[in-house]
C-alpha cells in the first residue's frame, strides 16, 4: 500500500467532503418517497382505525437509521473496508442461509428472503449481500493495480467465486429479480476493472442460457413462471399478478400531466394495487404527481447517476473505482427493473425502488451504498 | 485506466443513462399519450353507480281511477359485504331467513351467490350484480315477517327490509284487465344493449300490453348515485347523486266499472256454454266507441292474477300460463285469438253482393241443400226456408242463398280456369273490411287474421305441394285414409287454385278465413259507421304527476269502406231485424235498449287434446243504439256452442252494464256513461289505490310511512 494514504477520522460530520449534489438527488428522493409512502398507506390504515402515520413513522425511523450507517460508511476509509469484507460477506451468507431455514426465514409472496425478528421486524439478508458482493469483487479485482497489472483470468474466477455462493443461496430463495441485479453489478465490475473482454462477452452468454435454462428445467418456479407469463399477456391471469400488473398500468396511465394530487388519486387510496407502499410505490407517484413528479423523480436519479459516475471518474484507484460501477449498477439496475414492472417494461420481480420504497434493509443497504460513494468521493482526490 | 477498461465504462455509462431515458419515454407514453385511456380505466374500477328505479307511473281508466300503481312493496334483501364478514359466511343467518319466510335453503344460498363465484355449469339463480347492491330474497313480505327482520336486526346481520316501488293492482271496481294492462320484468340483456335508451340493471320494463307500448313514458329517469369504492368495495366516498325523476302517469279509454262488467258477462256466456254441454275453453269480448275507436273494454277469458310477476313467478306458474290444458291464459284473445267468423260474416258478403249487382231488394230462395260439383252444401240445419227478402235472410241466417250467389259469381271468374281480369267481388270486400289485416291497436303483438285470396292460396300451395304430392310418404299412418289420400291427390293436382267450396265457404265466414275478436268489432263499428274505421285505441293521454297533460291520443281514422248508402241502409235494417225477428230475438227478448247485431255460429276443424271434435265457435258482433250507435260490442266464445245462447247473451249482458238495465228497466244513473264516454282527460287520484294497502306502523330507513 502507499505511503500517501492519509488517515482521516472526522469528529463531526464536514459536509465540505462530500458531494453535496449527490446528497441533493438523494434526500430529494428520499423527502419524495416519504411523501408517497405515507399517501400510499394513510387512507388504508385510517379505513381499519389504524394510525394514519403508521408506515410514515417507520419510514423515517429506517431513513435516521440508514443515514447514521451511511455516516458511519464514510468515516471509514474504503480502503480499509477491504479488513471488514470477509466479516459482512461471511455474515450476509449466514443470514441467507437462514432464510432458508423453515421457522427462521418467512415466505412472502412465494419467495423465503425475509428473517423474522421480534418486535414484527424483517431483515432482507440478500441486501446485505448486494454490500458483500460488491465490495469483495472490487477487492479482488482491484489487487494487481499497485502492480499496473490488469486482472487476470484467475482473479475473475476468484470474484466469481466470491459472488456465487451468497447468488446461489439467494436463487434457491428465490428471488430472481436480486440475482439478476447482482448479476448485472459482477458484469458491469468485471467489465470495468479491465479484466479480458471474453469475460464480459462470455458471462453475457452465460446469463442468457441461464435464464434460459433456468425457466426449462424448472429450476424456476411456477410462481416465477407464472409472473412471466403475465407479462407477457397481462390478461391472461386478472385475478393474481395479471391484475397486479394491469392496476399498476392504469394506476400510473390515469395520472395524466399534472396528477391528481398529493394524497387525492383515488386508485392509491382505494388500494387497487397491491404493494403500493413497497414495490408499487411508483404507481403513488404516477397516480397523485403525475409526468412531472414521475419526471423529477427520474431526473433526481439522473442527477444521483451523472454524479456517481463522476465520482467514479475521479476516483484515484481501481478499488473505489468498482465500488463506484457496483453500486451505480445495482441502483440502476434496480429503479429501471422496478419503475420497468410498474409501467409494463419489464416483468414482475419484487424489487423495492431505491431511496422510495418502505423498507429497512433495502433503505439500509441503500444508504451504506450512498456511504460508500461519499467515502470515494472524500478519499479519493 | 485502461483503453480497455475506460471503453467499457464509457458503455456502461451510455446503459444507464439509456435505461433511464426508457423509462421516460414509456412514461411519457402512459401518462400523456394514453392517458385518455387509462383515465376511463381508472374510473370503472373506482367508481360504482347505485340505481334507485324511477316509481314507474300509474296506468288509469277513463275516470282517471288507478289499475296498475307503484305502491310501497316490502323488499327482503341480503347484503353480502355484511354477510361476508360473519364468521361463518352469513350460512346460519341465510338458515335463519329461509326458515322465517318459508323459502329453502338451498334456494336462496345459490340466489345470494355473485354469478363469478358459481361454477360455469351451476350458476342457475345468481346474483347477476355486485357484491355492494341488496340482493332481493322475498318481493312482498307481509308486515309481520317484515317486522320481525327489522326489530330483531341483531338476529339477521345482512338482511335488510327496504320499501322499493313494485306494480300494484287495486283492481277498484273489481276487475282484472291483464291482458290489456301486461306486466313488468327485469331488463333483459337485449335491453341493456339498446342503443336509444340506458337501462340499468335492476331496472324493471314493460314486457307486455300496455306496461311495454308505453314503456317509455312509464318508466321515469332512475336515479344514480355514484361513489368511489375502494379494493374490497367499501364505498370511500360519494361523488355524484342524480335524484329519480318519477314516470308518467298513462290514462286509458277502458272503463274498469265496464272492464268488470265485460270479464263477468264473458265469464257468464262461458259458463252458460258449459252448462249446455260445449266445452267452452276460452272467450274474448271487446267493447269500441263507434265514432272515436277508443277500447273502453277488452276481456280474455281465461285470464291470470297479474300480482304473480310481481311476488316472483313459480315455475309451476308460468307452466300454467302457457298451459294447453288451462286454455293458454298467457294469450290476450281479442287480439291474438282467431277464429273463422261464420254468420257475422254475412255483412261483408252483403257488400260483395252489392258490388256484384245483386238487388239488396229482391228474393233469394234458400234452400235445404245445394249441389256444387259433386258435392252437396247444407243450409244451416238442412232447413228449407222459401224464398225469402235478403234482410230476412240474414236475420234467420240462410246459408244456401249465399251458397249460389258465391258459386255463380266464382263461374262468372272462370271457375278453376280464372279470368285473367277477375272480380273477386267476395275477397274484395272481405279486404275493404281489413280482413287479412291488423287493426294497429295500440297493443303489442296483434295478428292479423287471413283472407284467403287467390294469392293466399298460391302461397299455401307453393309451401305446401311437396307434402300433399308425396302424401303417403309424408304422412303419419293413422292419416292414411281413403278420405284423407283423395283430398291430398286434389291438393296436389290443384291446390292453388279456388275451388267452388272454396268460394261457397267463404261466402259464409267459413273455410280458411281467420278474424280476431278485435277486427270483428271493427268491422261492426264500421257498418254503424257507414264505413268509417278509427284505428282502436287504449291509451287516452299521458300526464305528468302534476296532471299535466303530456301526450294526448286523439282518434284517428284508419280507413274507409266504400259502399252505397243504401248498402249501409240495408245492413242497419237487417241487422236490427237479426236481434227483433232473426238469431238473437231469443236473447235480446224484452231488452229496453234497441241493438242490431249478427250472430255466428263457426264450424272448427280439428280435435282437443282429449281426442273429442272441437265444438262450434259462438260468436255475437253488434253495435247499438240501433238509431244512434255509440258502442260496437262482439264476444267470441271458442267451443261455445250457438251464436246467440252463449255470446248473445253475453253481448246483452254488457249492453246492460253499459247502459244501466237491470230487467226490462233502464235506469240511467246506473248507466257507465250517464253523460256520454267523457271527452275531457280526467285527473289521476292515486289515493284510491293507496288507501287499499296497509303500511300503518311500518318504518322502512329510518322513517315511518304514514
Amino acid at each position: 500500500m502507499s505511503q500517501s494514504i492519509r488517515y482521516r477520522r472526522a469528529s463531526r460530520i464536514d459536509f465540505r467532503n462530500f458531494d453535496n449534489l449527490l446528497n441533493f438527488a438523494v434526500v430529494g428522493l428520499l423527502l419524495i418517497g416519504t411523501l408517497l409512502v405515507y399517501a400510499g398507506t394513510r387512507e388504508w390504515f385510517r379505513s381499519y382505525d389504524l394510525d394514519p402515520e403508521y408506515y410514515l413513522k417507520r419510514h423515517i425511523l429506517n431513513i435516521l437509521i440508514g443515514s447514521l450507517l451511511a455516516y458511519g460508511t464514510t468515516l471509514v476509509d474504503y480502503r480499509l473496508l477491504r479488513a471488514y469484507t470477509p466479516i459482512i460477506w461471511l455474515a450476509s451468507v449466514i443470514g441467507l442461509v437462514i432464510v432458508l431455514i423453515p421457522g427462521f426465514g418467512s415466505k412472502i409472496n412465494g419467495a423465503r428472503a425475509w428473517i423474522s425478528l421480534p418486535g414484527g421486524f424483517q431483515l432482507q439478508p440478500a441486501e446485505l449481500a448486494k454490500i458483500a458482493i460488491i465490495i469483495g469483487i472490487a477487492m479482488i479485482m482491484a489487487d494487481r493495480e499497485h502492480a499496473n497489472q490488469d486482472p487476470t483470468d484467475l482473479d475473475v474466477l476468484k470474484a466469481l467465486a466470491i459472488a456465487a455462493v451468497p447468488v446461489l443461496l439467494i436463487v434457491a430463495q428465490p428471488d430472481l429479480g436480486t440475482v439478476l441485479i447482482i448479476s448485472a453489478a459482477i458484469l458491469a465490475m468485471i467489465g470495468a476493472s479491465g479484466a479480458p473482454s471474453r469475460w464480459v462477452i462470455g458471462l453475457l452468454i452465460l446469463a442468457v442460457i441461464g435464464v434460459f435454462a433456468a425457466v426449462q428445467t424448472g429450476a424456476v418456479s411456477q410462481y416465477q413462471i407464472a409472473r412471466l407469463q403475465s407479462f407477457v399477456d397481462p390478461s391472461a391471469d386478472p385475478q393474481a399478478t395479471g391484475y397486479q400488473l394491469r392496476q399498476s398500468r392504469i394506476t400510473i396511465g390515469s395520472g395524466g400531466i399534472l396528477g391528481k394530487g398529493l394524497f387525492n388519486g383515488p386508485q392509491t387510496n382505494g388500494r387497487f394495487v397491491p404493494e403500493q407502499q413497497t414495490d408499487f410505490i411508483f404507481t403513488v407517484a404516477g397516480e397523485e404527481l403525475g409526468f412531472i413528479g414521475c419526471s423529477l423523480i427520474l431526473g433526481l436519479y439522473l442527477l444521483f447517476f451523472i454524479r456517481a459516475f463522476a465520482i467514479c471518474r475521479r476516483s484515484s484507484d481501481l478499488f473505489g473505482r468498482l465500488v463506484c460501477i457496483g453500486v451505480i449498477a445495482w441502483f440502476s439496475f434496480q429503479a429501471f427493473e422496478n419503475i420497468g414492472m410498474t409501467m409494463g417494461l419489464m416483468p414482475m420481480t419484487g424489487v423495492p425502488l431505491p431511496f422510495l420504497s418502505y423498507g429497512g434493509s433495502s433503505m439500509f443497504a441503500n444508504l451504506i451504498g450512498v456511504g460508500l460513494l461519499q467515502n470515494v468521493h472524500s478519499r479519493g482526490r | 485506466m485502461s483503453l480497455r477498461a475506460k471503453i467499457n465504462l464509457i458503455i456502461f455509462q451510455t446503459l444507464v443513462f439509456s435505461l433511464l431515458f426508457a423509462l421516460f419515454g414509456r412514461l411519457l407514453y402512459l401518462q400523456v399519450l394514453e392517458n385518455g385511456k387509462y383515465k376511463d380505466a381508472a374510473i370503472s374500477i373506482q367508481s360504482r353507480d347505485i340505481v334507485t328505479p324511477a316509481v314507474r307511473g300509474a296506468i288509469t281508466d277513463i275516470n282517471g281511477t288507478p289499475m296498475v300503481v307503484d305502491l310501497p312493496g316490502l323488499v327482503v334483501s341480503i347484503d353480502r359485504s355484511k354477510l361476508d364478514k360473519l364468521p361463518d359466511k352469513g350460512s346460519s343467518v341465510l338458515a335463519k331467513t329461509a326458515a322465517l319466510f318459508s323459502l329453502e335453503y338451498a334456494d336462496i344460498y345459490q340466489r345470494t351467490r355473485l354469478c363469478g363465484e358459481l361454477p360455469k355449469d351451476n350458476r342457475a339463480g345468481c346474483w347477476n350484480g355486485t357484491r355492494y347492491q341488496p340482493i332481493p330474497l322475498v318481493g312482498d313480505a307481509s308486515q309481520d315477517l317484515a317486522l320481525k327482520v327489522m326489530e330483531n336486526s341483531d338476529q339477521y346481520p345482512g338482511v335488510e327490509v327496504q320499501s322499493v316501488p313494485i306494480r300494484s293492482y287495486p283492481s277498484l271496481e273489481g276487475e282484472n284487465t291483464a291482458h290489456v294492462l301486461g306486466y313488468v320484468g327485469s331488463v333483459t340483456d337485449e335491453d341493456l344493449n339498446n342503443p336509444d335508451i340506458n337501462y340499468y340493471r335492476n331496472e324493471v320494463v314493460g314486457k307486455t300490453g300496455l306496461e311495454v307500448k308505453y314503456n317509455e313514458y312509464l318508466r321515469g329517469i332512475p336515479g344514480v348515485r355514484t361513489v368511489l369504492v375502494n379494493r374490497k368495495e367499501v364505498v370511500t366516498k360519494e361523488s355524484k347523486n342524480i335524484k329519480a325523476v318519477a314516470g308518467n302517469n298513462l290514462i286509458t279509454n277502458i272503463d274498469s266499472k265496464l272492464q268488470a262488467g265485460v270479464e263477468k258477462a264473458l265469464e257468464g256466456a262461458i259458463k252458460r256454454a258449459r252448462a249446455s254441454g260445449y266445452k267452452g275453453d276460452s272467450g274474448a269480448a271487446v267493447v269500441l266507441e263507434i265514432k272515436t275507436g277508443r277500447v273502453l273494454a277488452m276481456a280474455s277469458y281465461p285470464s291470470y292474477d297479474p300480482t304473480i310477476w310481481q311476488k316472483g313467478l313459480t315455475v309451476k306458474q308460468a307452466e300454467d300460463l302457457f298451459s294447453e290444458a288451462k286454455g293458454v291464459p298467457a294469450l290476450s284473445r281479442p287480439l291474438q285469438g282467431l277464429f273463422a267468423p261464420a254468420s257475422t260474416f254475412k255483412s261483408v258478403s252483403v257488400l260483395a253482393a252489392a258490388n256484384a249487382g245483386y238487388s239488396l231488394d229482391a228474393k233469394y230462395n234458400c234452400p235445404a241443400t245445394v249441389e256444387i260439383g259433386n258435392r252437396t252444401f247444407n243450409n244451416f240445419d238442412s232447413v228449407a226456408a222459401g224464398r225469402l227478402s235478403l234482410d230476412v235472410g240474414i236475420a234467420i241466417s240462410c246459408d244456401s242463398l249465399w251458397y249460389q250467389i258465391a258459386y255463380d259469381e266464382w263461374v262468372r271468374d272462370g271457375g278453376l280456369k280464372p279470368k285473367s281480369n277477375t272480380n273477386d267481388y267476395f275477397f274484395d270486400a272481405a279486404k275493404a273490411f281489413g280482413v287479412g289485416k291488423t287493426t294497429g291497436i295500440d297493443l303489442p303483438s296483434e295478428l292479423s287474421g287471413r283472407l284467403p285470396n287467390r294469392q293466399w292460396k298460391q302461397n299455401w300451395y307453393d309451401q305446401n305441394k311437396d307434402f300433399y304430392c308425396n302424401y303417403k310418404q309424408r304422412a303419419k299412418k293413422s292419416d292414411l285414409t281413403p278420405y284423407l289420400i283423395e283430398i291430398a291427390r286434389e291438393n296436389c293436382l290443384d291446390g292453388n287454385k279456388v275451388r267452388a267450396g272454396d268460394a261457397v265457404n267463404f261466402s259464409i265466414g267459413q273455410g280458411d278465413t281467420l278474424v280476431t275478436p278485435l277486427r270483428l268489432a271493427e268491422i261492426y263499428a264500421a257498418i254503424a259507421n257507414n264505413g268509417t274505421y278509427y284505428r282502436p285505441q287504449v291509451a287516452r293521454a299521458i300526464v305528468d304527476v302534476d296532471g299535466k297533460v303530456i301526450k294526448e291520443f286523439k282518434p284517428e281514422v284508419s280507413d274507409t269502406v266504400k259502399a252505397a248508402q243504401s248498402t249501409w241502409d240495408f245492413l242497419h235494417r237487417a241487422l236490427r231485424m237479426v236481434v227483433t225477428r232473426g238469431t238473437g230475438a231469443g236473447a235480446f227478448s224484452g231488452f229496453p235498449v234497441a241493438i242490431s247485431g249478427k250472430t255466428g255460429t263457426a264450424q272448427v276443424f280439428g280435435k282437443n287434446p282429449n281426442g273429442s271434435a272441437k265444438d262450434d265457435t259462438s260468436w255475437f258482433a253488434s253495435y247499438g243504439p240501433t238509431e244512434n250507435p255509440q258502442y260496437s260490442v262482439v264476444m267470441m266464445v271458442s267451443q261455445g256452442g250457438f251464436g246467440a245462447s252463449a255470446s248473445g247473451v253475453g253481448v246483452k249482458d254488457i249492453y246492460a252494464t253499459l247502459f244501466g238495465v237491470t230487467g226490462n228497466k233502464i235506469d240511467p244513473t246506473k248507466a257507465v256513461f250517464p253523460n256520454g264516454v267523457p271527452t275531457t282527460i280526467a285527473k289521476v287520484d292515486l289515493k284510491k289505490a293507496a288507501s287499499e294497502v296497509d303500511l300503518t306502523g311500518i318504518k322502512v330507513g329510518g322513517v315511518k310511512l304514514k
